[in-house]
């Protein structure tokens, strides 16, 4: 199928499922369709290398790792309260932050393959850093299903249906290692979470997240320049339209 | 199976700097290199997508594959040993150009005090300056004698700077090209500190000011100021690296053949001489031997020290006995310094990774320790290397790290922070050395080097004296806030520091005192020279990559003495 065909079909889709025309719709079909802009039209774009990276006329993005979609709405959730929607502007979902971990974690990134991962494992001191058989992947899989499993216990809720102070609450309770997991602990799935948000906000948006630069515009961090010599000895403070790879 | 090849003239391990210097002057004096480097060949062309902070600050994708080979760590030796299992406090390269590749290009020359350490403390401070458990030793060389060799090393990388550094050993010839850009944030901090009595100057810088051909006809451009040099290659050819240098000159003798993928496993040794380098093919699999008249040990500090352990070659170093000097006097840096946040936004994503304004008052002995409970101290400075996003988050102490006031913080403060920073001297401690370990094992099946290393009383007093004058100065330049870093207590190899890893194969005047004389010859075997900053007997205040290029220099010319005349150099 070419291109344009399956650009076509996929906003077909679109369409007949009523998103694009903003209707309501409930289930399986929300979770996908998280942080993506439904608002916006979209406009097919000929441009391979277009600015911002997302392709926005495909459409939905697909995932590579998570396969349970409540599991992808408790990662989505959970890095929006990381990194919030305000005043300032869009939160890791509209960044589209979930679509990037779940990029990262089918990667070599999930499989830590350039670390050495091989045993005995043993548990070592904090100085020591990380010394878990785990790989992220494995670790993300079990810590999101651990978020779900401790929003039940404590609310009788799943942690998407929880509200944002509770959400809140069990997230600190994985910060400060309070929540039992196996082969690793919840501070360690916490840091990596919490540090995969930011990477997520504030990467190139070619790998997904920084949707249409908004984490730098926010930022004020102007992206890939080729050069500053004309201006870095000003005084003032520049302003830049910020440019992606 | 393993073929053995035809014997070369001299053979390096690792293509970085000292490697790509030793082939360079090797293969001008009319000797065949072949230089083995376990990476792959990569220079100016690769590098035109580098603004990609993620791929190369983050996941740092020009670092070494640890999947393949890493260290061990403890902090003590009551610990146990465990793998470094992920890139943290400090970046193993791997690949052409080594750490040239990935550094920021801040090249100094060590203070003359550095050389002589022992016999100045003690001339000055007594013999009970410090404790019996620091190893300070004289490096057996002199500033005076190393510095021809330091001019050439500025020569060939056409260091930008403004020799205006009165607390610096005497120099036979100004820099190169003139300092770079003094940005309005330089500015600031020069007035300040200029204000509480210290001497500012512009970094000696490896991004050039100006466009450069160097002694050997290489041509290295000058720098944009785009921000990205540390972890990253320079796409313009600006940032000085081996690639662009010694490499092309070495490569157009037509005497030097680097080789990639090739990994050394070890230095074979017969009676008191080596004679070549095991190394396995990394792509098909195949081992070779690799006959020498000469090896040169070009690598890291860590495996440098590894290839001798695990190839039996010399006497390794006895925390217990003090006996030997293989993996004894390995150091590190201490990096006292302070933040300072402002109302006024600065352009801190513009920069390069050796722009900065910096003093050595505070630097070596150029201040009195007589009150004091340590010695040396910390070259100071602003940098201006380029913040960016993902790893610029300054945020108010006892603010949350995550939510809606971290967010808010994080973005307020992103071109609202400045900080000031001093790179602390690592002073040799009889605890802190480096071994081989005895379980984990790299992925060819050789074990991995162990390292024994915490933070000392010295490091803690010297972090905390050189900090509160690091907030002084933020003060000084107006800052609303300032907050000094918290002293230091032990040290955690999971956040970064500082990639400036010394020690391990020190040069010394004696053989009981280090791994290789001043030619940065083994004492055991004369054909077998080990160079790079495993030869440092303590680090200094300083960057160290100035020192570790002049040494090199000072290395091939004692290989091209020896293959002449043959036998110890000293």
């Amino acid at each position: 199928m070419s291109e344009e065909g399956k650009n076509l079909s996929r906003r077909d889709f679109l369409k007949t499922t009523g998103i694009a025309t903003g209707t309501l719709v409930g289930g399986g079909i929300i979770g996908g369709l998280i942080g993506y802009n439904t608002n916006k039209k979209s406009k097919p774009s000929k441009n391979a290398n277009n600015t911002t990276g997302h392709d926005e006329h495909t459409g939905v993005p697909a995932r590579m790792f998570f396969m349970s979609q409540t599991d992808f709405q408790v990662l989505s959730n959970a890095t929006e309260r990381i990194f919030p929607k305000d005043n300032l502007g869009a939160g890791a979902i509209d960044l589209g932050v979930p679509y990037f971990i779940d990029r990262q974690l089918a990667g070599n990134y999930g499989s830590n393959s350039k670390e050495y991962m091989q045993g005995p494992f043993a548990e070592g001191a904090p100085t020591q850093g990380y010394q878990s058989r785990l790989t992220r992947a494995e670790i993300f899989t079990q810590g999101v299903m651990a978020l779900e499993n401790e929003s039940k216990k404590r609310f009788k809720k799943g942690f998407s249906d929880i509200t944002e102070k509770q959400m809140d609450e069990i997230l600190t309770a994985f910060q400060k290692d309070e929540v039992k997991m196996s082969g690793t602990t919840s501070g360690f799935f916490f840091a990596l979470l919490r540090s995969a948000t930011l990477n997520g906000a504030y990467a190139d948006p070619m790998y997904g997240g920084n949707r249409n630069m908004e984490g730098w515009k926010m930022k004020g961090f102007p992206g890939h320049q080729m050069a500053y010599i004309g201006e870095i000895e000003k005084d003032e403070f520049k302003k830049y339209e910020p440019k992606s790879l | 199976m393993v073929k053995t090849l035809p014997k070369v003239d001299v053979v390096t391990v690792g293509v970085g700097w000292s490697g790509g210097i030793i082939a360079a002057e090797c293969a001008k004096a009319g000797l065949k290199v072949v230089g083995l480097e376990r990476g792959q060949k990569r220079g100016t062309s690769d590098y035109q997508q580098i603004h990609d902070e993620y791929r190369y600050a983050i996941r740092y994708d020009l670092m070494q594959d640890l999947s393949r080979e890493t260290i061990t760590f403890r902090n003590n030796r009551k610990m146990k040993a465990l793998p470094m299992r992920q890139l943290g406090s400090f970046l193993l390269g791997e690949g052409l150009g080594g750490s040239g590749t990935h550094w920021n290009g801040q090249t100094f020359r060590f203070l003359p005090y550095d050389f002589q350490i022992k016999t100045m403390t003690e001339k000055k401070y007594g013999k009970n300056k410090l404790g019996a458990e620091y190893l300070i030793q004289d490096w057996g060389l002199t500033y005076e004698e190393l510095e021809p060799y330091f001019d050439t090393f500025e020569k060939t990388t056409g260091i930008s700077g403004d020799g205006k550094n009165k607390h610096g050993g005497k120099r036979s010839n100004p820099y190169p090209t003139p300092a770079m850009k003094t940005t309005p944030l330089l500015k600031k901090f020069e007035k300040a500190s200029g204000k509480l009595g210290y001497s500012p100057y512009m970094m000696p810088s490896a991004n050039l000011s100006e466009p450069y051909k160097n002694p050997d006809g290489e041509q290295i451009n000058a720098c944009q100021y785009c921000g990205f040099c540390e972890r990253f290659g320079c796409e313009y050819g600006a940032k000085t690296s081996p690639e662009i240098t010694v490499v092309p000159t070495a490569t157009k003798t037509g005497n030097f053949e680097p080789r990639f993928h090739a990994n050394v496993v070890e230095v074979v040794k017969k009676g008191n001489k080596v004679s070549g380098v095991k190394y396995l093919d990394t792509i098909s699999g195949e081992e070779f031997i690799q006959p020498a008249d000469v090896v040169v040990l070009t690598s890291y500090v860590m495996n440098n020290a590894k290839l001798l352990m695990v190839s039996n070659i010399g006497e390794m170093y006895d925390p217990t006995t003090g006996k030997g000097t293989l993996g004894r006097n390995y150091c590190y840096q201490i990096l006292p310094g302070a933040s300072g946040f402002f109302d006024e936004q600065y352009n801190t994503f513009m920069g390069a990774g050796a722009l900065g304004m910096c003093f050595d008052d505070l630097n070596g002995d150029n201040f009195d320790h007589s009150d004091l409970k340590f010695i040396h101290g910390a070259n100071v400075a602003l940098t201006q290397t380029g913040t960016r996003p993902i790893g610029t988050n300054p945020i108010l102490p006892d603010t949350p790290t995550w939510g809606a006031e971290f967010k808010k913080q994080s973005i307020e403060n992103y071109t609202r922070s400045l900080g000031v920073g001093g790179q602390g001297a690592s002073i040799p401690h009889k605890e802190n050395y480096l071994s081989l370990d005895n379980v984990y094992k790299d992925s060819y099946g050789v074990p991995l080097l162990q390292m024994t290393y915490n933070f000392t009383d010295q490091d803690r007093a010297l972090h905390k004296h050189i900090s509160k004058k690091c907030g002084d100065i933020l003060k000084e330049m107006g800052a609303k806030t300032v907050v000094v870093n918290s002293e230091i207590d032990q040290y955690n190899i999971v956040p970064y520091q500082s990639t400036h890893n010394t020690g391990g194969t020190v040069m010394s005047l004696t053989p009981e005192e280090g791994v290789v004389n001043n030619y940065l010859q083994h004492w055991d075997a004369d054909n077998l020279f080990v160079v790079g900053a495993g030869n440092f007997s303590n680090n200094s205040g300083y960057n160290p990559t100035g020192t570790v290029g002049a040494l090199a220099y000072r290395c091939a010319e004692g290989i091209i003495k020896y293959s002449k005349k043959g036998g110890s150099l000293v």
